[in-house]
């Protein structure tokens, strides 16, 4: 399956979205377990902060100064990490005792809190971030209590990285489970766009399978094998009709032509009725040219003609549907253009080929103007044998070509003109049969009828 | 001319029957198959015409049955399938003409005229016909008319050949586009008219009396008195 028409599919988008979604609510999650592990540790360290400065200043203030150094001291030693910062300094900042060698030269935070850098010379000089709160005690001394915060700051990135991995293996496995589903599913609708493509390319006994599971997708497939049914179902009935008619209509009228020849071979040359009756036997010729080319349709369509096939030679074939329509052409004074630039062979039946090459040349003269010009063209496209057929007459706007093949579709203009209707569709009739294509171009002005031949060699 | 007719539809049958009386035929009549293979092989005809289906034995068994007997005697199927596999399939089972339901009267007298002279050995092996003035040599391949030579594209040439063989005999536009271009369809303009005209102004434009008649809702026929 090729990407792009992956990622056109509804069922891909579908996904995509679940996967924003998805990806979204993790976003959410892995946040609150941020804010509530970080953050409650910073707090916690904060208020741990603030007790040990509420409890050193009231030892200061029983025990004084010396014993705060001793407490200090004592403190210092017992963190030889230097987790914890202590700092005591005279009114002018002065150190007296703890585990950093200067105040640190920062402005206080609105909140009474300070972050700093400092060298610990014990831990081999490195430079540490403290988060401290400096308090000043009765007498002008300043007192400073912090924790160094790469304890906290480690907890901070390995949440972080944590999110950004939560986050994208996330994605990774929405993008993959939605790959996976689409394709499962355009596999399915494929299937059943497979089966309707060649429905319509005339297997009309053709059912879209399905795969026992009675999921939405079996239940399309039941639901359109059901209408299959009834449409092959109802064509079936067509079919049926058309040849009933044909045969049961075709009968009577016989009789009735049949009378109607007796009465005109009966009646006096002088008679004025004598034009009436001509006219009827007329009428009637129409009406059984007009069955008969319906039932032959039907015949062609249901594959029934097919016992007459032999080796065509479509070149004289063409050569002699120019040569019958000359003489019609000279006298509405359209020029037939012969060329014949290649010799197909075509297994068929003869006749109905024919039969669809006087029926196209016949269009092309009947709507050339006067002096036009009918090109009649055997040649050869991609290794198969084209049959061109093009005047310089209206022509057929594109709108109105595919339904000029449909039994019985006359546009308006030619309404007025004689003919059953029915000369194009016995044209596609016969070209399906030999596995020709159709096709109608604009000649500006005029049509181009062309019929391309899959099978000839 | 006894004519056999074997055709199960009551009423066609009557009617072609009464046509084919008023030709100055004599027609026996059989409705069904069984009947009409025994009139056919114990019976002397000029000419049979045989539906092609039929209860009990069918048209095509009929003609091949006959044909095993070893008569000769010319057949015309009657048929109203008109399809093209079904007239191959008539003319291989032995008969010598086909003919679509339905069809003109006209049409069927026609052909019935011309079975009829080919077996009665009308087509004798002349290589000059001629009618009138108007004289055709199969072997040069060349027409002249009062000595006069006349101008013949190919097709006009088979075309006149095949009036002049049968000559006096009407000849309809569909034996024509049958036996002068070898194709079975319908021709949706009279495409047949124009030829002909145009072969008429050659064989009888400066003549007085014109050989190439017109017989309205028939055909066409080349014949010396008009």
């Amino acid at each position: 399956m090729r990407t792009a028409e992956l990622l056109r599919s509804t069922s891909f988008r579908l996904s995509l979205v679940y996967m924003i979604l998805f990806a979204g609510s993790v976003l959410v999650l892995l946040g609150f377990i941020y804010w509530s592990t970080v953050g409650f540790m910073a707090r916690q360290t904060d208020a741990t902060i603030e007790a040990e400065i509420t409890g050193l200043a009231e030892q200061y203030r029983v025990g004084g100064l010396g014993k705060l150094v001793n407490i200090l001291q004592e403190r210092v030693e017992r963190d030889p990490d230097s987790s914890s910062v202590y700092l005591l300094a005279s009114p002018t900042f002065k150190p007296l005792a703890g585990n950093i060698d200067s105040w640190p030269n920062v402005e206080t935070g609105a909140d009474g809190w300070i972050t700093f850098e400092f060298k610990d010379a014990r831990a081999g000089g490195r430079i540490f971030q403290a988060r401290a709160r400096p308090f000043v005690l009765t007498g002008g001394l300043h007192l400073l209590v912090g924790r160094d915060t790469r304890e906290l700051r480690a907890t901070q990135e390995l949440i972080i990285r944590a999110l950004v991995w939560g986050v994208a293996l996330t994605l990774a496995l929405a993008m993959a489970g939605s790959l996976i589903m689409s394709r499962s599913m355009l596999r399915r609708i494929e299937r059943i766009n497979q089966a309707s493509r060649e429905i319509m390319a005339g297997d009309l006994r053709r059912r879209i399978e399905t795969t026992g599971s009675n999921d939405e997708f079996d239940q399309l497939a039941v639901s359109l094998n059901a209408m299959l049914d009834e449409i092959e179902r109802l064509m079936d009935g067509i079919r049926h009709v058309t040849d009933n008619i044909a045969h049961d209509l075709r009968t009577p009228l016989t009789r009735l032509r049949n009378r109607l020849e007796r009465l005109q071979a009966d009646i006096d040359r002088d008679d004025p009725n004598i034009a009436h009756v001509e006219r009827s036997i007329a009428d009637a010729d129409q009406l059984l040219a007009t069955f008969g080319a319906l039932l032959r349709i039907a015949r062609i369509e249901a594959g029934g003609v097919k016992t007459s096939v032999e080796n065509v030679d479509l070149a004289a074939l063409v050569r002699d549907a120019a040569e019958l329509y000359d003489a019609v052409a000279e006298e509405e004074q359209v020029r037939i253009d012969l060329q014949l630039e290649s010799r197909p062979q075509l297994q068929g039946d003869r006749d109905l080929l024919f039969q669809a090459v006087i029926n196209l040349l016949d269009n092309a003269i009947k709507y050339s103007p006067r002096g036009g010009q009918v090109l009649l063209r055997l040649g050869e496209r991609n290794q198969h044998a084209v049959l061109k057929i093009a005047d310089n007459g209206p022509g057929i706007p594109l709108e109105e070509r595919e339904k000029v093949l449909q039994r019985f579709y006359r546009m308006d203009r030619s309404r007025s003109e004689q003919g059953s209707g029915l000369g194009l569709s016995l044209v596609a009739a016969v070209a399906r049969m030999h596995n020709a294509r159709l096709e109608f171009g604009d000649n500006h002005p005029g049509l181009i009828a062309e019929m391309h031949f899959n099978g000839a060699d | 001319m006894r004519l056999l007719l074997i055709e199960d539809d009551a009423d066609v049958a009557a009617y072609i029957a009464k046509g084919l009386g008023g030709s100055g035929h004599t027609v026996d009549l059989a409705h069904d198959g069984n009947h009409g293979l025994n009139l056919a092989t114990t019976e002397q005809y000029g000419v049979m015409i045989i539906d092609r289906m039929l209860p009990g034995v069918d048209g095509l068994t009929i003609v091949k049955r006959v044909r095993a007997e070893g008569i000769h005697t010319p057949i015309l199927i009657l048929s109203a399938l008109g399809e093209v596999d079904d007239r191959v399939e008539g003319l291989k089972a032995g008969a010598d003409d086909y003919l679509t339901k339905p069809f003109a009267f006209s049409e069927l007298d026609a052909r019935l005229e011309v079975l009829q002279r080919r077996s009665a050995g009308g087509l004798a092996p002349d290589t000059v016909l001629k009618v009138g003035d108007l004289e055709l040599d199969q072997l040069s391949r060349t027409a002249s008319r009062s000595g006069s030579v006349i101008e013949l594209q190919p097709r006009e040439y088979r075309l006149l050949e095949y009036l002049m063989r049968h000559a006096g005999q009407v000849v309809t536009r569909t034996m024509l586009l049958e036996h002068v271009w070898d194709y079975h369809f319908d021709p949706q303009t009279n495409v047949i008219d124009v030829h002909i005209s145009r072969l008429r102004s050659k064989v009888d434009k400066g003549y007085d009396r014109p050989l190439l008649h017109t017989v309205r809702g028939a055909g066409y026929m080349i014949n010396e008195n008009s």
